[in-house]
This record gives structure tokens, C-alpha cells and sequence, in this order.
């Protein structure tokens, strides 16, 4: 099987702060991968840096086969990979419905149609708020409009980033599921998650970051049957 | 005081404040998009001034059809000063960005000074004799005209920034900043196209109160005041604030030159400005920030 996504020996910082350094993973086709790590780790610096938020400082990003690193944002969009920011970062002032078409500005017409008729139909609640605007949605569907902002760029690769941070249990749970049901239909993602239990559950394997640095990956099974995911993460 | 001149002087303002809000929806749209204030808006209006009258002195063309032509190129220089100068300090800090556009202003008025001398002008417009009387009033033909253009190229602007894909992204980029970014929108593009806008609303009022308004190389400073005391009353950022805001400012001084004196009309709109700041701290339709 082939990569979809490779990094090699990334690093990247904010200033003078070298936030993650020599992070080599690799995310294939149809996968869902997770990233865990406590806060500061450099799970969202390694997210920002794939996407082009943030440069790279030393190290390669393959996508499909084409180097990444070095391009804009704008660029790696059109290549196909779509963020999932933290703190969602929605057009507050806009309209649910202008937030995703947003999202699947690149898209003509006909398939934005077609992708806005997906991400409604994943998640009904945005579909009923469509005139609603975005600043005016409880946290959870703020998210939903994210995730939905994100899939209408009909990427290939999915990065989201603590898509549960604040949010109701049970808000968690409606939307690990539909990530879950989203990936099942073929959609790869990278994950970045401090709710570790359920980012373990929706991803076939997952990568250990600590100050910067990968310390430990591998599949599912064998994270949670890791006494370091166990104690550090897992709370057992 | 004789009511036909306080109707008088309220309809004139009227009138008058098209212009105004054209002005004013220029520098708000570039504030609120890339929150740089347009130090130099008013010396980019007198410009456009200077355009009309080059056109109608050179090539006989009429500042009611010029306005056109001076939009188009008031929105090549906005896009050039963006796209050369202001691109370089937009991360940097606010009193950068000042210094900058103070410099662009200094910049553009000596440059009048230089082009057409310090003699105050004004365009000849067949448009400017014209009267039409209603009841004890009268309405100038000019003004009139200029109004209704202002208007309906503020209402183009509102549809084009709510009703097309390019100007959804340009209020994606004046909303989040970092979201628009996330989502691959090209946000330097995207500035550049709104400064030329912002510009281009300048263009198309300097052309159109050419033949109204006598102007000299300085008037730039007291326009750019001026759109600065409108967009503060009407709310930073805010398109709907600006057009309210610029026909207040401009009634606000037609009554203010008819119940005290011409020289004084500026006292008018500034104590305006205090007593709406004193009472909406944000302006008229600006959101407080928290």
C-alpha cells in the first residue's frame, strides 16, 4: 500500500521555538491515523506545517508522490488536502451555507452542488440552519460547519484538529461517528486528538508525540496495549 | 431663521452626501479587510479629481461620463500601492503600516502640487448651471446627478460584495482572517482586489464632485479627515455604517454652514462624531470588539 502522505524528518517552530523536530510518519490511502500527545507536543504545529499555515523549517512532505513543503496554502488545498482547524476558525458573520461553499470555492458549480448535498446529508442539524449564521451555532455545530467547510473541498486527505475540544459528550459521540462513517466511505485522515480513547477508536493506527518528537507509533491494538498509551494517555 | 433655508440646506447635504459615503465606503471596505487605514484616501480622491479634469480639458469628456475611467485607474493604483507597498508591512506593527501610508499621501499631493500647481480648480460641467425648482427650494442638477450615481455605485458595491464568489471571499478574508486562509483562499489576492476597490470608489466620487467641489493639491488631507470622522461614526468596517454615516456627516455641515457659518461646518460634524461616540462607543453599526 501506498503513501498517501509521507513527512521526513520535519521540523518547524514559531520565532526563535523549534516546536517539532526530525518528525518522519506516513498516512496511506484510506486510513484514518491519529497523533496524540499533551498539549504543547506539536500535534497542531506538525498539522499547520502539512497545510502550508506554517513553514517548513528543515525536512520533506510528500503528497501523492509531489513534494509540499514550500507551498501556500491556497496551493496545498488545490492539491487536496483540507484543515480542519482548531477553534474551527468559521466566518462568524456569514451564513452556514456561504461558510461551506466556501470551503468548496475551487469546485465548480455542479460538483459544489453535489458535495453541499453530502455534507448535508452527514450532518442534517447544518442543512436546517443553512441561513442561520455561523457565529450564532452552539459549539457542536460550529464543528459540524468545520468538518462539512472541510469535506466541501472534496479532498483526499482529511486533517482535523481536536475536532471534540469543548464539546458535549454526546456531541462528541454524534461526531466521531459521522467521522467514523466518512473515513468508512473511502475518506483518509490524519487526526489530532487530546480525547485519546476515541481517537484510538475511529483510527487504524496512531503516532505518540512528545516535545516534538515522535517517541512511539503503531496500530491501535498495539497503542492501547502500550503501557506508556496506558499510563500517560489513557488514564489505566 | 427662515425654514425654506433650513430646507434648503438639508436637502443640498443630502444631496451632497453621496458622495460622501461613496468616499466612505471605500476606506471602510479596506479597513475592514485588512485593517490598514487608507492614510492616503483623500489625496487618491484628488487624484481622481485631477483625472476628470484632465479628461475634460484634454479630451473634452464630461466628469458624469469620466467617473468611470477614473474608478478603473484609482483601482490600478490601489492595486499597486497594495500590491508593491502596504503587502510588505501588513504583518508588521499598526504604526508601521501609519507611517507608510502617511508617506503615500505626502507622496501623491506633491506630486499634484508638482503636476498641476497649488491653484485651487474645478471642472466645467454643462450638469453644473442646471437647476430644477421644487416648491421653495431648489434643487441643483449637479448634486442631484452626483447623488444618484454615488448611490447606485455604492449599491453595486454591496451587491458585488454579497452576491459574487470573488466578493464572498472578500468578506471571508475581512471576517477570519486565518479561516480564509485555512480554507485556501489566496488572502494577498484577495487584499490587493480591495484596496483597488476601496480605491476605486475614490476614483469614481473625486470624478464626480469634480465640478462641485473647487479642489487644490491639500484638499486631500480634509477628505481623508473627513472619511475618517464618517467611518468612525458609522461603525469601522461597517458598508451600511459608511452610507448612513457619510449622508449624516454631509447634513450635519449644510446645516452647520446655514445656522452658524460656512467656516464652521466642520465644528459640526466632529461634535457629531463626539456625541455618537459618547453614547456608541463602536459607532453606529460597528460591533464591539471584546
Amino acid at each position: 500500500m501506498s503513501a498517501l502522505l509521507r513527512l521526513d524528518g520535519l521540523e518547524a517552530g514559531y520565532g526563535d521555538l523549534t516546536a517539532v523536530s526530525g518528525v518522519s510518519l506516513e498516512v496511506r490511502r484510506g486510513e484514518a491515523v491519529a497523533l496524540i500527545g499533551a498539549n504543547g507536543a506539536g500535534k497542531t504545529t506538525t498539522l499547520r506545517a502539512i497545510s502550508g499555515l506554517l513553514p517548513v523549517r528543515a525536512g520533506r512532505i510528500e503528497f501523492e508522490g509531489a513534494r509540499l513543503d514550500g507551498l501556500g496554502p491556497a496551493q496545498i488545498v488545490a492539491r487536496g488536502i483540507a484543515h480542519v482547524p482548531e477553534g474551527r476558525q468559521l466566518f462568524p458573520t456569514m451564513t452556514v451555507r456561504d461558510n461551506l461553499e466556501l470551503g468548496g470555492r475551487a469546485a465548480d458549480r455542479r460538483h459544489r452542488d453535489d458535495a453541499l448535498e453530502l455534507v448535508f446529508a452527514l450532518f442534517p442539524r447544518l442543512h436546517e440552519r443553512e441561513r442561520q449564521l455561523a457565529g450564532t451555532l452552539s459549539g457542536g455545530e460550529q464543528q459540524m460547519c468545520a468538518i462539512g467547510r472541510g469535506l466541501m473541498a472534496r479532498p483526499r486527505l482529511l486533517l482535523l484538529d481536536e475536532p471534540s475540544l469543548g464539546l458535549a459528550p454526546v456531541t462528541v459521540k454524534l461526531i466521531f461517528d459521522t467521522l467514523q462513517r466518512v473515513n468508512g466511505d473511502g475518506m483518509t485522515m490524519m487526526l489530532v486528538e487530546q480525547n485519546v480513547p476515541r481517537a484510538l477508536q475511529l483510527s487504524h493506527r496512531g503516532y505518540v508525540l512528545e516535545n516534538g518528537r515522535i517517541v512511539l507509533e503503531g496500530t491501535r491494538e498495539s497503542l492501547r496495549a502500550s503501557p506508556h498509551v496506558k499510563q500517560a494517555y489513557l488514564g489505566l | 431663521m427662515d425654514l425654506t433655508l433650513v430646507l434648503q440646506g438639508l436637502l443640498s447635504g443630502l444631496l451632497f452626501g453621496g458622495v460622501y459615503s461613496l468616499m466612505a465606503v471605500g476606506l471602510t471596505l479596506i479597513f475592514g479587510v485588512m485593517r490598514v487605514v487608507n492614510f492616503a484616501h483623500g489625496d487618491m480622491m484628488v487624484w481622481g479629481m485631477y483625472l476628470s479634469y484632465l479628461l475634460a480639458t484634454r479630451a473634452g469628456i464630461d466628469p458624469y461620463l469620466s467617473f468611470v475611467v477614473c474608478a478603473a485607474a484609482l483601482f490600478a493604483l490601489g492595486l499597486l500601492v497594495q500590491h508593491g507597498l502596504v503587502d510588505r508591512v501588513i504583518d508588521a506593527p499598526h504604526e508601521m503600516q501609519i507611517l507608510l501610508m502617511l508617506g503615500v499621501a505626502l507622496v501623491l499631493e506633491n506630486l499634484a502640487l508638482v503636476a498641476f500647481g497649488p491653484e485651487p480648480t474645478r471642472v466645467r460641467s454643462p450638469l453644473g448651471a442646471a437647476t430644477l425648482w421644487l416648491g421653495p427650494v431648489f434643487v441643483d442638477i449637479a448634486r442631484l446627478v452626483t447623488f444618484v450615481v454615488a448611490v447606485l455605485l455604492t449599491a453595486a458595491l454591496s451587491l458585488f460584495l454579497y452576491r459574487t464568489d470573488l466578493g464572498r471571499t472578500i468578506r471571508a478574508a475581512a471576517d477570519n482572517t486565518y479561516g480564509a486562509l485555512v480554507v485556501g483562499i489566496d488572502v494577498r489576492r484577495v487584499y490587493a482586489v480591495a484596496f483597488g476597490v476601496g480605491a476605486a470608489c475614490v476614483g469614481a466620487a473625486g470624478a464626480l464632485v469634480s465640478s462641485i467641489l473647487p479642489f487644490q493639491p491639500p484638499t486631500g488631507l480634509s477628505l481623508s479627515v473627513t472619511s475618517f470622522n464618517i467611518v468612525i461614526i458609522g461603525g469601522m468596517g461597517s458598508l451600511l455604517g459608511a452610507l448612513i454615516g457619510g449622508l449624516l456627516v454631509s447634513v450635519a455641515e449644510s446645516l452647520g454652514a446655514v445656522f452658524l457659518k460656512p467656516s464652521l461646518k466642520e465644528l459640526v460634524s466632529f461634535s457629531l462624531l463626539i456625541v455618537i461616540l459618547l453614547f456608541r462607543p463602536a459607532g453606529l453599526f460597528g460591533k464591539r470588539t471584546s
